[in-house]
């Protein structure tokens, strides 16, 4: 499939300013016509390995190929891969239209195609009526547009966008998201995004790729690294997560019967694991059920804590609860027709499950391997 | 609220009376009197006349005009080749010591322009310390003639004036962009295109800045071409011998050589202006 056809590829990539290690030898393969995002949190090394490709950094060590060739050495300007700057940097003493004509300029572009190439990438970007105007007299929005499209009118093999959304207020960021993943669907062109907005990661991208420290934590589709992190820092970055303590007691029927937080249960799972192992179970505030308690119930075997807030949300309820042994769970329940007057008292005792099989087990952090 | 307003109106009054006394009233004076005629008892006869741009116009005078813009355009660009690549480093530069450098360009200041003219005129002169180290080192056997010529001139100027182009090119340098430089280069721009499409154009408000500022001092500081001159080669020493030092004290033509150079000075502030405002930004 042409498609899984990688297009840029770092091999065993080190990094270091000042004697400080930013990439410790990152292997990252981004296929052909893909929208790939790089989350991570500030100074995990996701800007500098943007920089890396463009051209704007060198590699200590390792190898940067671009569609087969080995770029370490070539200059930036000579690469055909192009960025949309975090702040746009348009040139402010030139028009929309000199913006966008400066790179096919440089190409030595003749001068009746570029009018024809820079009328039909603002075609794109509908902002046709705006070419004669300075940068600076056009909105926030509007000049994500033209930096998008000063880079795409060159068509390059690779578009690097650095966290081009961080400078948009939040309405105008979630058009621009769709805007933009609609563009690189028409397009076809590769897209490597750089964020730390998680939001944004998920709902535009293929695949993501999550960075921690200089290196890669994770890598997946949106729905995998959500459903499925391999780490409590995946778990805890890619959304809300509850952290919870379980124990092995032993096995019945391919299931593990386990003790978490006060709960017995049994939990399907692939990873092998021992009678007595101790693990992290990882689940998210929407997979947790809270079931009220009766009068004088017997709390043997169950997760019960008291409900501390609840924050009405229109199409959830958000509720934290406080288990006797302190743990804080998060939980986020929808609204059933069926049950109207569903609600909680404020510290009620309940108690805590979760749905079967929407669980994520990892193995005790401190026994694995730091990778 | 009314208190506020009587201070502004005295503070604003003081500044507008000095003006008035000591820049507008010589300055009408001045205008007036080069419309006058020559009077060799009381200096002025008030007739009114256009002789005296006519003898302006015609003499030597006109030639020592001409080559006084030609002396100060080449001090300016010469600051301008020396004072950009200097500013461009020091703006860069990323060195704790950047403030430092920054004040070395100025602490020269510290010592009175007329005093650094007369060491430059030591330096340069026949039994001077140049020419005195170039025999000793034995690379010429008689002194140069390095004293009263243009070439001391420029130099005098380009030495007194590069601070007045190097802090203006430094303020504008420091505030550029440097992510516009990866933008250029991002889509292809090589190195020289960069400064020539992007670093020029951006930091010309500093050039302007930087060029009005020696260019205009250049044309009418007086004793610079004088020390180092010693002939008439300025306008500026025109002025100063139709005021002061000739025999015959023409004042009615040394305003109307005055009146001239303050015209030209006018437009170029203009022209600034004009240009400044079509960047937005203004460094003045």
């Amino acid at each position: 499939m042409e498609k899984q056809k990688v297009l840029v590829e770092l091999k065993q990539v080190c990094k270091s300013f000042d004697g400080k290690s930013v990439l410790n030898n990152l292997d990252l393969q981004i296929y052909n016509g893909e929208f790939l995002t790089i989350l991570g949190p500030s100074g995990c090394g996701k800007t500098t390995t943007l920089r890396l490709i463009a051209g704007f950094e060198h590699a200590d060590s390792g190898d940067i190929i671009l569609d087969g060739k080995k770029i370490n050495n070539i200059p930036a300007n000579n690469r055909e891969v192009h960025t949309v700057f975090q702040n746009y940097a348009l040139f402010p003493h030139m028009t929309v239209f000199e913006n966008i004509a400066f790179g096919l300029k440089m190409h030595k572009v003749p001068k009746n195609e570029i009018k024809d190439k820079v009328m039909e990438v603002l075609r794109i970007v509908k902002l046709e009526e705006f070419v004669d105007r300075k940068p600076h007299q056009l909105s926030g929005g509007q000049q994500q547009r033209v930096a998008l499209a000063r880079a795409l009118v060159n068509k390059p093999l690779v578009l690097l966008l650095d966290e081009p959304l961080s400078a948009l207020d939040a309405s105008l960021r979630l058009n621009m998201q769709k805007e933009l993943k609609q563009l690189q669907r028409k397009l076809g062109i590769t897209f490597v995004l750089v964020t730390h907005d998680r939001e944004e990661a998920l709902s535009m991208s293929d695949r993501v790729i999550v960075m921690n420290q200089g290196v890669i934590e994770q890598c997946g589709t949106p729905k995998n690294l959500y459903e499925e992190p391999n780490s409590i820092f995946v778990a805890n970055f890619i959304g809300d997560v509850n952290i919870l303590k379980g124990e092995v007691l032993g096995f019945e029927d391919n299931l593990v019967k386990a003790k978490v937080e006060g709960r017995i249960c049994s939990i399907k799972t692939k990873k092998q694991l021992q009678v007595g192992e101790k693990f992290t179970l990882l689940l998210r505030p929407e997979d947790m059920r809270i079931e009220k308690l009766s009068e004088h119930p017997d709390t043997d075997g169950l997760m019960v804590g008291n409900i501390e807030t609840k924050i009405y949300k229109g199409a959830t309820l958000d509720t934290t609860i406080k288990l006797n042994n302190g743990t804080i769970i998060k939980a986020s329940e929808f609204f059933d027709e069926e049950y109207e007057d569903f609600d909680y008292n404020m510290n009620e005792r309940v108690s805590v499950g979760w749905v079967s099989g929407w669980e994520v087990i990892l193995q005790d952090e401190r026994t694995k391997p730091f990778s | 609220m009314k208190e506020q307003s009587l201070f502004h109106k005295v503070t604003i009054g003081i500044i507008v009376l000095w003006l008035l006394l000591f820049a507008l009233i010589p300055n009408i004076i001045m205008f007036v009197v080069s419309f006058m005629e020559y009077d060799s008892s009381s200096f002025v006869k008030a007739v009114f006349t256009l002789d005296n741009y006519k003898q302006f116009f015609s003499d030597n005078y006109f030639k020592i005009f001409i080559n006084s813009f030609k002396i100060a355009a080449i001090a300016t660009l010469l600051c301008l080749f020396i004072g950009y690549p200097f500013a461009y480093i020091l703006a860069r530069s990323k060195s704790r010591y950047k403030g430092l450098l920054a004040l070395l360009v100025v602490i020269p200041y510290w010592t009175s322009a007329l005093i650094r003219t007369y060491a430059i005129f030591y330096m340069l002169s026949a039994n001077g310390l140049i020419n005195t180290i170039l025999i000793k080192i034995g690379i010429i056997d008689a002194p140069l003639k390095l004293l009263y010529t243009e070439g001391a001139v420029i130099f005098g100027f380009v030495y007194t004036l590069l601070p007045f182009m190097i802090l203006p090119l430094y303020a504008t340098i420091e505030k550029f962009d440097f992510k516009y430089i990866e933008a250029a280069q991002d889509l292809g721009a090589s190195k020289i295109r960069t400064f020539y499409h992007i670093i020029l154009p951006l930091t010309s408000p500093g050039i302007i800045a930087g060029v009005v500022l020696v260019f205009l001092p250049a044309l009418g500081l007086f004793y610079i071409p004088n020390l180092l001159g010693g002939k008439t080669m300025m306008v500026s020493n025109i002025i100063q011998e139709q005021f002061i030092t000739s025999v015959i004290q023409n004042w009615p033509l040394g305003s109307a050589a005055s009146v001239l150079i303050t015209v030209v000075m006018g437009l170029m502030i203009w022209a600034y202006y004009k240009s400044s405002k079509s960047f937005q930004t203004k460094v003045l």
